[in-house]
């Protein structure tokens, strides 16, 4: 079978009108037909690169025996994805869930679209394709049922892994159907009939058990880390401790004499901006890792750190206070901000000054990819986010066609955007290339590579300033964000945050404050600056969630009250009103800034926390929200902090508006752990910097939290859960209200304001 | 040529004897349920049972190891208590990315085996070496006390 029908864009927009035209019924920003307009920009998945597929025949495939396969194109970090979209299909076509196998896809965005696992985006993406795909799949079994029997196919349907014809009472299984099913038409857009949501046997509802979780609690789920293959040997590699630093000179001679050792391999160090090449080095390559690590220890090197050399924690943190002191480079502008300051007296003004230190991802399966190269082709076996950068880079690498270089995605153990980049696989292409044609080589980065070398969260100060009147109306709002930028990765000498960064949280704030000004100040990056799961909304977040409970208790108001006050009446505002014309890359008309879902939330997790009820002497409540990837979330924290100073967490209300819930369970998983990460970062982690170098290198100092000081009780709450609303995401909103809450908690328990973290001690 | 007792089975590995007990499962036997996660004993990531305790495979060399009884969590389906905890794990759908959680399992199956019906401090000890980044720590607790809980009253049937 090769004949694919490929819906047309337009078809796929005149599609997807409905659920546009429920989104923005009462809302009345737009007319519906703008969107259908051919001229429009593309949006969402359509922006992206392989955009979204939804043929039957490249998804699905039915054995004789009736086991029903669907592809997992999207690869496996530990969201469940490699459940959920499959599922999906299975519902829409009726296929019962103990005769489906899923198999996982190659890196191939042209058969299977968009592949690239990052920026909450699987399910907001994919949910209506996957739809689309089970439910052509469905009706062609029905056509084919319908043709053997002579009936007409409107009286024929698909119920669990059977086609019926009631009248007749005759059936026919998916597997005696399949051969016939995969010769009739692929349904167009217009003919398909999805399924209404009361007939959902799936989606929404927690029946299907995770297709790896049998496999992982026995030790037999395959990571990248796991890969073997006859012949393959194992390389690490010795990399510039500076970004930016070259191989001096090195004597290879004593790591050579280590038993197993094999060869040593120059890695050239990057060229231009560091984006996702290999920083360079020297690579052991031996007959176990072990071998290869004592291999490197052996290494004698000379480095020329380059002008990243001097790079220390200490004073650039002092740089980026300055630089926030001081006007930046404009992202929103309303109202006038500098008259409404100079004209407030002392009183009413407020500023403060927020800092998050780097931080790193350190997913607990660090980088690792497999390469072997034979007869012009490579093949690659990796834990990756995103396939295709890595197929991408390796072709660019080896100087093959795209199509010479399988990509087969392993479980991920953990990503959290680092295994976005590719950098470890262009670092096993390299190596591979060095040795006789055909040798697998593993190349494995130790913790200790993980934590010296990673695509760090970016560091960040965070001014801000408001005028406040005496009856506790925020009159003026000046956030000032002074961080390296993320474009600095891809852009030589980058500096100042980029819209895709001011629009987390710092621009788009959808307050009732009749002056408002974003500034982002120009700084240079001297490290690796990545994404990490939520990305800027991290310390935008952190900012002005803490900044308006500081309002607040100027106030004299409740939080949760002042909050909502400052929220305003529930209305749903263009993205582009706030000056945020990124929107995480979606339709303003699909996804406005609803404020009835973020007050939704706030009243959830308050509510879930018993906001307002007495607490135990030292305990505090605290509150923060936020709006990112399209979901709205509020988490209320409970914290105990005792005469010394040490901070308990004694419970966490998340709650999340991400519209229609696929599969509750992992979505509560997800926020569980959101909290987990947030509490990480708020309380136990820092990377920084001193002579250029990374001061950390393992979990003894670079800390995470540990289970001795995670909460007894996280209860999650799920908020409308609404099928007319188009998807949110669901990996990365939990992470950034939690440091907010907690900060703002201690300050309920103690009154001591915490403005840096992590937070470790309360002074 | 090192004797290994991994499982029950005797394995034979020709490794230096510094060599981790991890790298000798998983390079040189090709176990790859016992995991890496930081070389030097402070994510619990590879965790095994020697003699029955609680031992991180990272920093343990094969020579310590030899002529003494290991357990990975590729053996811990032959065992009551391990069945009990994959069990628990599953019915708790603890694992997110998964890859720490054979060192977690592990741990908790060394706990139960000695502490039959932990307290919370009890878990909170036993299982602070053990890093989990997804954040599954109140699955793992969940998952552990069920897991107790159907061992005490298995017991008393």
């Amino acid at each position: 079978m090769t004949a694919t029908v490929r819906l047309s864009r337009r078809a796929f927009l005149q599609g997807s009108l409905g659920v546009l035209t429920l989104a923005v019924t009462s809302s009345g920003l737009v007319s519906a037909a703008r969107a259908a307009d051919a001229e429009a920009p593309k949006y969402g998945a359509d922006s992206m690169p392989g955009g979204t597929v939804d043929d039957p025949l490249v998804f699905v495939s039915i054995a004789e025996d009736g086991t029903v396969t669907i592809v997992a194109h999207r690869a496996e970090m530990g969201t469940g994805v490699r459940t959920s979209l499959p599922m999906v299909v299975a519902d829409e076509m009726e296929a019962l869930w103990e005769r489906v196998e899923v198999v996982q896809a190659e890196a191939d965005e042209g058969r299977y679209g968009n592949q690239n696992v990052d920026g909450s985006r699987s399910v907001r993406h994919f949910l209506m394709p996957m739809r689309r795909v089970g439910a052509a799949a469905r009706q062609m079994l029905e056509a084919a049922a319908a043709a053997r029997w002579s009936v007409p196919v409107s009286e024929v349907r698909a119920v669990q892994h059977e086609v019926l014809h009631e009248p007749s009472g005759r059936r026919l299984g998916f597997g005696e159907l399949a051969a016939d099913a995969a010769r009739q038409p692929v349904p167009t857009a217009d003919a398909l009939k999805l399924k209404a949501r009361e007939d959902f046997r799936y989606i929404g509802k927690d029946k299907v058990r995770l297709v790896d979780l049998e496999a992982i609690g026995k030790g037999e789920a395959v990571y990248g880390m796991d890969m073997r293959l006859p012949g393959m040997v194992y390389a690490v590699v010795a990399r510039p401790p500076v970004v930016g630093g070259k191989l001096r000179k090195f004597d290879g001679s004593k790591a050579l004499t280590v038993p197993g050792v094999l060869k040593l391999v120059e890695i050239p160090a990057f060229q231009g901006a560091p984006a996702f090449q290999p920083l360079g080095g020297i690579a052991v390559v031996a007959r176990n890792t072990w071998a290869a690590i004592q291999g490197r220890d052996a290494l004698e090197i000379e480095w020329d750190d380059g002008p990243n050399g001097s790079y220390d924690s200490v004073a650039y943190r002092q740089e980026l206070e300055a630089a926030s002191r001081v006007p930046g480079k404009l992202m929103r502008d309303q109202g006038n901000v500098a008259e409404a300051w100079a004209k407030a007296p002392e009183a009413e003004r407020l500023a403060a000054e927020y800092y998050i230190p780097h931080l790193a991802h350190a997913s607990m399966e660090p980088p690792v990819a497999t390469v072997r190269i034979e007869d012009g082709r490579a093949e690659v076996w990796t834990s990756v986010q995103n396939p295709a950068a890595a197929q991408a880079a390796v072709a660019r690498r080896l100087k093959l066609e795209p199509g010479k270089v399988k990509v087969k995605v392993l479980l991920l153990g953990g990503g959290f955007g680092r295994k976005s980049k590719p950098d470890f696989v262009d670092e096993a292409a390299i190596v591979a290339q060095a040795m006789p044609e055909g040798t697998p080589v593993k190349l494995v980065w130790t913790r200790e590579d993980d934590i010296h070398h990673d695509y760090l969260h970016t560091v960040s100060i965070e001014r801000l300033e408001a005028v406040i009147d005496g009856s506790g109306q925020v009159q003026s709002w000046l956030h000032r964000s002074a961080s390296p930028t993320i474009a600095s990765l891809f852009v030589e000498g980058a500096k100042g945050q980029q819209i895709t960064e001011s629009a987390m949280s710092a621009i788009n704030m959808p307050y009732v404050i009749p002056n408002v000004r974003v500034e982002t100040a120009e700084v240079a990056a001297h490290a690796r600056i990545g994404w990490f799961r939520s990305v800027a909304n991290i310390p935008h977040a952190f900012a002005a969630q803490c900044f308006i409970a500081e309002l607040a208790h100027r106030a004299g108001k409740d939080h949760r009250q002042f909050a909502l006050e400052l929220i305003g009446p529930a209305r749903r505002i263009d993205p582009g009103m706030m000056a945020d014309t990124w929107n995480y890359t979606e339709s303003p008309e699909r996804y406005p800034y609803d404020t009835g879902r973020l007050r939704g939330v706030i009243e959830a997790a308050c509510e879930g926390a018993g906001w307002g009820r007495e607490l135990p002497e030292g305990h505090g409540l605290g509150l923060a929200f936020c709006y990112s990837f399209m979901s709205y979330t509020a988490t209320v924290v409970e914290v105990k902090v005792d005469a010394s100073g040490e901070v308990q967490v004694v419970a966490v209300d998340m709650a999340l508006d991400c519209g229609p819930q696929i599969k509750p369970e992992r979505i509560r998983a997800q926020m569980e752990g959101g909290a987990i990460m947030g509490l990480s970062l708020a309380l136990a982690s820092e990377i920084s910097f001193e002579n250029g170098r990374v001061r950390q290198s393992n979990f003894h100092d670079y800390e995470v939290l540990r289970h001795q000081a995670s909460p007894r009780v996280i209860r999650t709450h799920l908020v409308n859960d609404d099928h007319e609303l188009p998807p949110g995401g669901v990996g990365e909103p939990p992470v950034p209200p939690v440091a907010p809450a907690l900060c703002n908690a201690i300050f309920a328990a103690t009154g001591k304001r915490v403005r840096s973290l992590p937070v470790r001690t309360v002074a | 040529m090192t004797h290994l007792q991994v499982n029950g089975q005797t394995r034979k590995v020709d490794v230096p004897d510094d060599m981790p007990l991890l790298w000798a499962l998983r390079d040189e036997l090709g176990m790859t349920g016992t995991k890496f996660g930081c070389g030097i004993s402070v994510c619990g990531a590879c965790m095994v049972h020697i003699d029955g305790q609680p031992v991180r495979a990272c920093v343990t060399p094969v020579s310590a190891a030899a002529g003494r009884e290991i357990s990975t969590i590729e053996g811990m389906e032959a065992d009551r208590i391990g069945q009990v905890v994959q069990q628990a794990w599953a019915e708790n759908n603890v694992a997110q990315c998964g890859y720490c959680q054979a060192g977690q399992i592990m741990t908790a199956v060394s706990l139960l085996k000695t502490t039959p019906a932990p307290t919370e401090q009890q878990i909170n000890d036993a299982m602070s070496g053990n890093i989990c980044r997804c954040g599954t720590y109140p699955r793992i607790r969940a998952a552990i006390e069920q897991a107790a809980g159907s061992l005490v009253s298995g017991g008393r049937q």
